[in-house]
C-alpha cells in the first residue's frame, strides 16, 4: 500500500454522474482526511449512493475526477479496490455459503493468504458476535445477523477506507446500536469511514463531519454542531406548534413571515417551524389567531439536522414523527423527538 | 505469467463457489437431473421409431377364413421387434367395428381379409387385402403400413414364384424365376452396421441442445442473480480482473452443461440403444466447442440484463427457435429455403452436425474440421464483442 503522506484519503473534484437525462451527482467537491468518519446525509435519491458507488469504482463518473487512497478512481481502479472495503445497500453474501465460507471466498477474491483469512475471519466474527453461527448458511440468518457478517467481510482485508451505504437500514434496534458502536471503533482504529445515512441521529452520533446532500449536490458540509449553527447564526430556534383549525392559508401566512426559514407539518395540525429570530414566535402566534386557529401547545426546540436540511433546501427530508404516529391520530402525537 | 495464473486462480475460485452454490440448491439440482431425462423421453414419444412398434393392438377382420388368410395371420402374429411381437391381433367382426375402435384409440390400425380372398387367388385372380390406418398418428401408421405392405408383398412374391414354378413344371431354374419376378434387387449400404433408429439421429441434437442451453441459461441466470442480490458488487470491488469473473462463471456452467450432456448420452445409450461410433474424446471436444461458440452470446445477454427473469425470457426467445433451426430434431433439408439459410448462421447447427458426424458416422477429427473451424470462429467473434461489452456495462 502506498502511503500518501498528507494527501487526503478522498479527494473529489467536480465529480458528476448522469443517468440519461437525470443528473444524479453534480459538480461534487470534497476532501476527506485520513481517519475521519465522514457522513453523507440526505433523502433517498439525493445522490449519496451514486457518489459512494463512483468512489468504489462501481460506477464510471460522467465528469470530474476523484481519487481514493491517492489513486484515481478511473485510471487506477485496481489500486483503489485494494484499499477499500464496501458495505453496500444490498448485503454482499452468498445465501448458500456459510458465514465462514463467505469470508473465505471473499478473502481469496482479495488474494489474501489462507492463514490470514482464517485468523481474521475468526477475529471479526468473534468481535461481531457471530462465532456461534459461523458454519450456518447465511441464507438462514436474520437481516441483522447478515449485516454483521457482511461487515466482517468488508473488514477482512483491513481496508484503509471503509464505505458504508446505509449500514443500519432496516435493522433491529439492538443490531443498529451494535453496528453504530462498531463504526465508531473503526474510526478510532484509524480507518477512514465514509457513511451514508438518512437518519439524522446516526450521522450526528458517528460522523466527524457531515455533508448534507440534496438533488446531487452538497448543500452544506461541516461538523454537526456547526451545521446546526447555520440556522440564524446560532440564534435559530425551532417552534413545535400544535394548532386546532390549521388551514392552508395559515400555513402560507406563517411561511411568508420574516424570520421563518422553513415549515413542516410533522403530523396533522402540528407544525415544525424553523426560525432565525426570536421575534418570530410572536408573529407566528399572531398569524394563527388571524387565521382563526387556536394554539393548543407550543415548544421551543434546539434545531436538529433535519431542521438544518429544511432550512437549507426548503424541503422536508423525512418526517420522522409521522412515521412513528400514523397521521389522522393527532392526539397521540405527544412523542417528543429523542435527541 | 504470474498475472495469467492469478487470473485463472480467481476464475477457478469463482467457478467453484458457483458450483457449490448450485449444488446446495435443491430445486435447481432436481430440475438439473430431470431435464435431460425428460427431453430424451419426450423426443421418444413425439418421434416413434421402428423399435417402438411393440405389441401394437391391431384389429383383424377375417371374412375370408381360407388357407391364404390363415397363413398371412400366422406370419403377422409372428413378426417381432427384438423379443417382442410387433402386433397383437385382435379379432373383430367388421371394418366398421375397427373404425369405431380406432376412433376410441383402442387399436392402432386394422387388417381386413375380404370374403373370397383365398378363392380368388386359387382361381388365378388378384386378391385384395385392406389396411385401415389411424390417421391421427401418422408416424405409427406409416411405420405399420410400411411393415405390413412389405410383408404382404413378400408373400405375394413367394406366391408368384410358386405359381410360375407350377406353370413351367420345373423346366425353369429357381434363379431365373426369381429374376423374372423381382428383376431388380435393391441393396442399401450404410457406413455403420445395422439400421440406426431415429434416436441415433436425434440424440446428438438433444445432447447439443441440452448442453448449450444449460450453459447459456446458467450463465445469464447466474450473473443476473448476482446483480439482483447485490453480490456482484462484492466481486467488482475485489482487485480481480473482470474477465476472471466471466471466466469463472463460464467454467462452472460448462461443468454443469457437460454433466447434463453426459446424462442425455447415457440415457440415450442405455434406454434407446444409441451408440457412439466415433471417438469419445472427439465427441467431448465437439460439445466443448459448442459451448465455446455460445458463451459470448450468453455473456452479452447477461451483461445487458438486470433481472433473472428477464435473462430467462431472452434466453428462451433466443434458444427456442434455434432448436428447430439447427436440425436437432428434423433434417435441415425438410425446411424451406429461407429457413435453411437462417440455419447456416445458427452455431447450434454446426454443433449438431459435428456431433452427428462423430456419433453416427464415426467421423474423425479431419472430417469434422469444417464445423470445428466454424464454431471456433463463432466463439472468437462473439467473445471479442461480449467481453469488452461486459466490462463496460458492469461499471456503467
Amino acid at each position: 500500500m502506498v502511503s500518501n503522506g498528507n494527501e487526503h484519503d478522498i479527494q473529489v473534484e467536480g465529480l458528476q454522474k448522469n443517468f440519461g437525462e437525470l443528473e444524479a451527482v453534480k459538480d461534487l467537491e470534497l476532501q476527506v482526511p485520513h481517519g475521519e468518519i465522514f457522513g453523507f446525509l440526505g433523502p433517498n435519491g439525493a445522490g449519496k449512493s451514486t457518489t459512494i458507488r463512483m468512489l468504489c469504482t462501481l460506477l464510471r463518473p460522467s465528469g470530474g475526477s476523484a481519487s481514493v487512497a491517492g489513486y484515481d478512481i478511473v485510471t487506477e481502479a485496481p489500486e483503489v479496490r485494494r484499499n477499500i472495503g464496501l458495505v453496500a445497500e444490498k448485503i454482499i453474501l452468498y445465501d448458500r455459503l456459510s458465514a465462514k465460507e463467505n469470508l473465505y471466498f471473499f478473502g481469496r477474491m482479495n488474494h489474501m493468504p489462507e492463514e490470514e483469512i482464517k485468523q481474521r475471519s475468526a477475529k471479526w466474527l468473534d468481535r461481531l458476535g457471530m462465532t456461534e453461527w459461523k458454519d450456518k448458511l447465511t441464507g438462514t440468518f436474520s437481516t441483522g445477523m447478515k449485516q454483521r457478517v457482511n461487515i466482517a467481510r468488508a473488514l477482512l482485508t483491513s481496508p484503509r477506507i471503509m464505505f458504508l451505504d446505509e449500514p443500519t437500514l432496516g435493522l433491529d434496534p439492538q443490531t443498529t446500536r451494535a453496528i453504530r458502536s462498531f463504526i465508531k471503533e473503526m474510526g478510532e482504529q484509524g480507518i477512514t469511514v465514509i457513511l451514508t445515512t438518512h437518519q439524522m441521529a446516526e450521522a450526528e452520533m458517528l460522523c466527524d463531519r457531515i455533508s448534507i446532500m440534496d438533488h446531487g449536490t452538497i448543500v452544506a458540509l461541516d461538523t454537526a454542531t456547526k451545521l446546526k449553527g447555520l440556522i440564524g447564526n446560532g440564534e435559530g430556534t425551532v417552534l413545535d406548534v400544535l394548532i386546532d383549525g390549521l388551514t392552508e392559508e395559515m400555513r402560507q401566512a406563517i411561511t411568508s413571515l420574516p424570520g421563518v426559514k422553513g415549515l413542516a407539518e410533522s403530523e396533522a395540525g402540528r407544525l415544525r417551524i424553523t426560525t432565525t429570530r426570536p421575534s418570530a414566535l410572536g408573529a407566528v402566534m399572531q398569524a394563527v389567531r388571524d387565521g382563526g386557529g387556536t394554539i393548543l401547545s407550543m415548544n421551543t426546540l434546539e434545531p436538529n439536522l433535519e431542521d438544518v436540511f429544511l432550512h437549507l433546501t426548503g424541503a422536508e427530508m423525512r418526517v420522522e414523527l409521522s412515521s412513528v404516529v400514523p397521521s389522522g391520530h393527532p392526539q397521540m402525537g405527544r412523542t417528543k423527538r429523542v435527541r | 505469467m504470474k498475472r495469467i495464473i492469478g487470473f485463472f486462480r480467481d476464475a477457478l475460485h469463482i467457478g467453484g463457489k458457483d458450483l457449490k452454490d448450485f449444488y446446495r440448491d435443491r430445486a435447481r439440482i432436481i430440475s438439473f437431473l430431470i431435464m435431460p431425462i425428460f427431453m430424451m423421453l419426450l423426443t421418444g414419444f413425439i418421434f416413434p421409431s421402428q423399435s417402438s412398434l411393440k405389441n401394437l393392438p391391431v384389429g383383424l377382420i377375417n371374412q375370408d377364413g381360407g388357407p391364404v388368410s390363415e397363413e398371412m395371420i400366422s406370419v403377422f402374429s409372428q413378426m417381432k421387434t427384438g423379443d417382442t411381437n410387433v402386433m397383437k391381433l385382435k379379432p373383430l367382426a367388421s371394418e366398421d367395428e375397427a373404425k369405431q375402435l380406432i376412433k376410441e384409440q383402442r387399436i392402432s390400425g386394422a387388417l381386413v381379409f375380404p370374403e373370397g380372398l383365398s378363392d380368388s387367388l386359387k382361381n388365378k385372380q388378384q386378391g385384395q387385402v385392406i389396411i385401415v390406418t389411424d390417421q391421427s398418428n401418422p408416424q405409427i401408421s406409416s411405420l405399420l403400413t410400411g411393415m405390413l405392405e412389405q410383408a404382404l408383398s413378400g408373400m405375394g412374391t413367394q406366391m408368384e414364384t410358386q405359381a410360375i414354378a407350377d406353370m413351367t413344371g420345373g423346366r425353369m431354374p429357381q434363379e431365373a424365376i426369381t429374376a423374372m419376378v423381382t428383376p431388380i434387387q435393391v441393396q442399401t449400404r450404410g457406413l455403420i452396421a445395422g439400421n440406426p433408429n431415429y434416436f441415433q439421429f436425434v440424440a446428438p441434437g438433444v445432447m447439443a441442445m441440452v448442453t448449450v442451453m444449460a450453459v447459456m441459461m446458467g450463465l445469464a441466470g447466474s450473473v443476473a442473480r448476482e446483480k439482483e442480490t447485490g453480490t456482484l458488487d462484492g466481486l467488482l470491488v475485489a482487485p480481480i480482473a473482470r474477465g476472471s469473473i466471466v471466466m469463472g462463471k463460464t467454467f462452472a456452467q460448462t461443468v454443469r452443461g457437460l454433466a447434463q450432456g453426459a446424462m442425455v448420452l447415457a440415457i440415450a445409450m442405455i434406454f434407446f440403444g444409441v451408440r457412439v461410433y466415433g471417438n469419445f474424446a472427439l465427441l467431448v471436444v465437439m460439445l466443448i466447442l459448442g459451448i465455446f461458440s455460445f458463451v459470448g452470446l450468453g455473456i452479452l445477454i447477461s451483461a445487458m440484463v438486470e433481472e433473472q427473469e428477464t435473462a430467462m425470457t431472452i434466453m428462451m426467445t433466443v434458444t427456442f427457435p434455434m432448436l428447430f433451426l439447427s436440425g436437432a430434431f428434423f433434417p435441415l433439408q425438410q425446411m424451406p429455403g429461407f429457413m435453411q439459410a437462417i440455419s447456416k448462421v445458427v452455431p447450434l447447427t454446426y454443433v449438431v452436425e459435428g456431433l452427428r458426424q462423430v456419433m453416427v458416422l464415426g467421423a474423425g477429427f479431419t472430417q469434422v474440421l469444417r464445423p470445428v473451424l466454424i464454431l471456433l470462429a463463432f466463439g472468437a467473434v462473439t467473445l471479442a464483442i461480449s467481453i469488452p461489452a461486459f466490462k463496460r456495462v458492469v461499471t456503467r
